[in-house]
Order: structure tokens, then sequence, then C-alpha cells
């Protein structure tokens, strides 16, 4: 089982000591801003699910596991992340069941993820929407960068 | 970052941004302030949305109020005017939360003889209202009986014996926008929105129970039936899951459509469409529906706080009846005609944490109001003192009818959480003889009365600009929150 507890700064450590990808909570006055980086397009969107689970402080159940495949199609890459990310809320609110695993494959403006997961336990805080506010995916030091602004 | 000298003073309330500020600004926009929270808001990046927000096609302005703070597309506390004829219609600029608002309900019940009472009535409205994270404990609607929320807002629960005809009255535009289209509005969003009428959700959202503070205009306060140390309940919240998805589909559905119409965007959550468009109507059409619903659910609560109060008083005080004062929404655009460079104009008129502020004798006011001008409600942060002032001529002539919305933060919610804990702010709000009831008190600690602006700050500045005028302050007894 995977708890997405404790402290999002934690992990940003972890991550920074010992993998090329991670998430950081960065300031925003009203709503939530993460920052997330991975070597590729696939990573960074695992990394930004991952990231947005752990700001709604997100528990989930043991036992057993749940199969879903996602296909979604995009404008661009920054518009296929918001589509991924609201996919994700939608079906916690809806069926409340969050994911932890993930195999993503991008072909142009189209994703298909395979992902696993289970009923979420508990979850704290509550995002309204993925936002689309100076939203660029970017290259930098042979990594991918972006930063995700959530209505809250 | 913009600084005091990208500003020319107008008054000790009013500045504007100067031209040099950004060249792609094609539109003057108006910051409403005392020099103190003007600087405030230059620590985040408040006014370079702002500007973005001006340089889009067809603006006629964009003001900004005192409580505002860094959001996403335009700032929270901003009114972007745009005009029919040639502008754009934005959803990013209205929000996600599609209609949130306020509504105030005042009574007669004194806050001495329900002094003991209190702590029944937090729990009885924490039990009734349903609240917290995710969709539970909302009614159960039928696709049909969604689509009737849709088309007939606050009238809905009329229908179903949850309002009478005074509540509609004291509603803005009656609680039912014209234009509403259920078939503008995606599967996903009903399926939402099905299972989420009468709830309050969670984040800044909650239902606080205030005594009158201190009356500042008696005229208005009579003719909103506030009566100095009564009870009043006020219930702040929107179109939930429904609203939410609806600008989730046009944000991001109007990506390909601004390419198609050329619009250059300076941040993509500016996306917009021209509003003379098929696709600016389809949004219209949608967003009234979710403000309809959002009309609704606050009535539905409303249903639930009266039961609430009957729960909690019944057989100790005789007269319980909650009366609505009015019920304002903060995030919505709407067509308002304004005069622009001394030309009546019709513009669609852009409030994200911005309310409208008519003055006396504008159109729509119920009759028992043009008189006072429209009633503007003003929570503060949690634990401080909310506000009822009233909409203003100036504010016709410089704000394009428009007021403040609230607190407005300062303190970011990874600072908040950090630096308060939600169990002592608890204890000390109930120390100061306020009761709380809250879902999650890492969510509370989030909401902390430090991590917002000063209230009473803001309301000098609007009143200073003469955009609000004062009626009367509420100091808040019991917090109900998600």
């Amino acid at each position: 089982m995977v708890r997405l507890e404790g402290e999002v700064k934690d992990y940003y450590n972890e991550s920074m000591n010992g993998s090329r990808s991670g998430f950081e909570e960065i300031e925003h006055t009203a709503d939530w801003a993460l920052s997330v980086w991975a070597p590729d397009l696939p990573q960074l969107f695992v990394q930004a699910a991952q990231g947005m689970y752990r700001l709604m402080d997100v528990v989930l159940a043991e036992g057993e596991r749940q199969q879903r495949t996602l296909e979604l199609e995009g404008f661009d890459h920054e518009s296929l992340l918001v589509a991924f990310l609201s996919e994700l809320l939608y079906i916690g609110e809806s069926e409340g069941v969050g994911f932890d695993r993930f195999e993503i494959t991008l072909e142009e403006n189209r994703l298909r993820a395979q992902m696993e997961g289970a009923p979420i336990v508990r979850q704290k805080k509550e995002i309204k929407a993925v936002t689309f506010h100076n939203l660029q995916i970017q290259e930098r030091d042979g990594l991918l960068w972006t930063t995700i602004v959530f209505d809250v | 970052m913009a600084s005091l000298h990208d500003f020319v003073k107008i008054s000790d309330y009013e500045w504007e941004l100067a031209a040099h500020f950004r060249p792609g600004e094609r539109a003057p926009v108006r910051f409403f302030a005392t020099r103190e929270l003007l600087e405030d808001a230059l620590n985040d990046l408040s006014i370079e949305q702002a500007a973005n927000a001006a340089a889009l096609p067809g603006v006629a302005g964009v003001v900004v109020m005192p409580d505002v703070h860094q959001g996403y597309g335009l700032p929270i506390g901003g009114v972007l005017a745009t005009r029919v004829s040639d502008g754009v219609i934005s959803p990013g600029s209205i929000g996600y939360d599609i209609n949130c608002g306020v509504r105030l309900l005042g009574s007669t019940i004194q806050y001495e003889e329900a002094e003991p009472y209190l702590d029944h009535l937090a729990t009885a409205l924490n039990q009734r209202c349903p609240s917290g994270v995710g969709a539970s404990g909302g009614l159960k609607l039928s696709n049909e009986e969604l689509d009737q929320v849709c088309r007939e807002g606050a009238r809905w629960a009329y229908k179903h014996g949850m309002a009478t005809e005074q509540d509609l009255r004291h509603i803005e535009e009656g609680g039912r926008l014209e234009g509403a289209s259920a078939e503008a509005i995606s599967a996903r969003a009903k399926e939402r929105g099905r299972t989420q009428l009468g709830t309050l959700g969670a984040g800044n959202h909650f239902i606080e129970v205030q005594v009158v503070d201190q009356i500042f205009d008696a005229n208005a306060a009579q003719a909103m039936g506030l009566i100095e140390g009564a009870l009043c309940l006020s219930i702040h919240c929107g179109s939930r899951g429904f609203g939410h998805q609806v600008c989730t589909d046009f944000v991001q559905s109007f990506q390909a459509a601004a390419r198609k119409y050329g619009i250059h965007l300076p941040d993509r959550e500016l996306v917009c469409v021209p509003f003379d468009s098929p696709e600016g109507e389809t949004y219209l059409g949608a967003m009234r529906a979710a403000a309809n619903y959002a009309f609704a659910n606050r009535q539905v609560l409303t249903h639930l706080a009266r039961q609430a109060f009957d729960e909690a008083l019944a057989g100790k005080i005789k007269n319980r009846h909650l009366h609505l004062v009015y019920d304002i929404t903060h995030n919505i655009a709407k067509i308002e005609t304004h005069r622009v460079n001394g030309q009546e104009m019709k513009l669609c008129v852009h409030r994200k944490g911005a309310t409208r502020a008519f003055g006396p004798g504008a159109p729509g006011l119920p009759a028992e109001y043009s008189a006072i001008g429209q009633p503007v409600l003003v929570p503060g942060s949690m634990g401080t003192a909310s506000w009822v002032l009233v909409g203003t001529p100036e504010a016709m002539q410089r704000s394009f009818g428009s007021s403040c919305h609230g607190a407005g933060r300062v303190m970011s919610r990874s600072k908040a959480k950090h630096s308060v804990r939600g169990e002592e702010l608890k204890r000390e709000l109930e120390q100061d003889g306020i009761h709380v009831r809250a879902g999650s008190m890492a969510g509370l600690a989030e909401e902390a009365p430090e991590a917002y602006k000063n209230v009473d700050l803001v309301i000098e500045a609007v009143s200073g600009a003469k955009i609000a005028r004062k009626v009367a302050r509420l100091r808040p007894v019991a917090v109900i929150k998600g």
C-alpha cells in the first residue's frame, strides 16, 4: 500500500537527493500551486498526479486494487495535463477512488494512462479545479518543469 | 513586479495604473484602495494579472477592489468589463465556482435571549446543513429536476416549499437568471450536480451566526430589518461541483476556440471567445444555468438553516423567523449598461471576487431597496466582523456598479497551515465566545484570520472611495465550516 501522507516538503527533499523527478508546493496567496519536474512527459504527468493527491491529503485503502485505463485528447501537452488531472479529480469525487501507479504513453496530443489504485479512505482537502494559469511545460537543465495552480 | 511608481493617484482611495506599465494594455486599470492596501497588493501578482486582463480584445475597463489578491487569470477582487459589440467573454475571469455568493438573513432574536442556546444552534446548523469535502448529503435530483433547477434557480426551491415570495424578491435577479441553457451543460457536470444541491462544500465557504454590532445608517438598516443586538445568519457558498465542471469544460474547449478566433492570450487562464459568437453564446447559457444552481443551493441551505433555528430555539424564543435581507453573487458575468467615456454602452461585466453595488433607483432593485441602493454583503475572515453596505451613484460612475466582496487573503494557504494550528485557533475563537464547528482542523488553519487583510480597512477604502456606504457591522458568534 502506498500512503500519500506527510509534508510535501519532505518528499521534495527526498526526491531532490535521490531522483530526477518530484514536486514541491509553492507559495500562492489564495490557491495552491505545485512545481513539478521530471526527465520526460509521462513522468511529469505522474509527478503532477502524485503531487495533487498529496495536496488533498489523500489516503488510499489497503486490500483490493482497481485498474483503470484513461484515453484523453487535448489541444497540446498543457491541455492534456489539465484534462488528465481533472479526470482524476472527477473519479475521486464521483467514485471515491484514487490512483498511485501509472503507466502513461503520449502520442502527439493523445494520452493513454493505465492506472492502478484503491478506494480513498481519507481526504482532508478539496480542489475545485485545475487551472491553466500561466501553464507552460518548459525544458531546463535536461528536465521538464511546470507549475500548476489549483483552485481551492 | 509593479511598484507604487506605476500608479497615478486620483484620490486617497483611487489609483490608475500608468499606461507605460504594459505595452499591450488596451484599457484603463483602476484600483480602489488606500495607499496601505495598494502596497499590500504589490506583494503578489495581483496588479500584473489585472493588467493582463486589460489587454484582452474589446475591454472597456478593469477595476480592482481593495480586497484584491492574486488568483488565476483575473485576480480575485477584479472586475473586467468588455464591450458586448466587439469584446470577449472569459470563463476563467468569472471563476470555477460560478455564482459563489453570500446571503444574509436577519431576525428579531436578541443575542442575550439566544446566548444560552448558541452551542445547540451551532450543532443543529452543522447537522442539518451538509458540509465538507466530497459530495454527500445533498438532495438527489433526477436529470429532469436538475434541468428545472438550471432554468428556475431559487424559484425551483420556492415551488418545492423551501422559499417564500419575499426570499425571491431579495435575491439578485430574483434568484433566476434569464437565458440559462441546460442543453449547454455536459453530462459530467450534470452528474456532479445531481447529488450536490443543498451542500456547503469546504474551503472558505461557511455558515455564520452573527449579531448586529453597530448600525451606521438607521434608515437603510430599518429597510433591511436589521436591529442592533439581534441575530443574523450568513451563508457563503456557490455552485459546487456543478459549476466547477462547467468552468473546467469551457476553459478546456476554449483553448482551441481562442486560437481559431486569433485571440492572443497573455495568460491561458484568461482564455476567451468573442461575446458575439456561437461558443460565447453557449458558455453564457451554461454559466447562467450554473448561477441558477447556486441560487437554488443557497436557498435550500437557507431552508435547512431555518429548520435548525426551529430545532434549537423552539419553546425558548417565540419569533424565530429569519428574513432574507439580500443574496448577492461575487463570481459572475452580467450584461449591464454603463457610461464609458460619456457614452452609454452595453457591457459584459465579469465580477470575480467582486459584487454588484448598484446605487439607489437602479433597475432590478426591489421597491423596498430602491431608495437606499442595493445591499452589499461583505463577510470578514473567520472570527472577525462582517459588513453590510449599500451601493451608490458613484459606484455606477466609477466602478461599473461594483464593490468589494470580503477581506482578501494576504498569506498563502501553505504558510497559514504551517504557522497556525487548527485546534489552537478553534480554542482561541471559543475563548472569544464564538462557537466553532469545523470538518477539518487543517482546513480551519488555512482560513485563520491572520491569513486575511483587516476587513475594516477594506471597508474604509470602499466607503472612502464612495463606491459603497456603510450600513451595519456584524460580529460572529457561531461558525460552521466544511
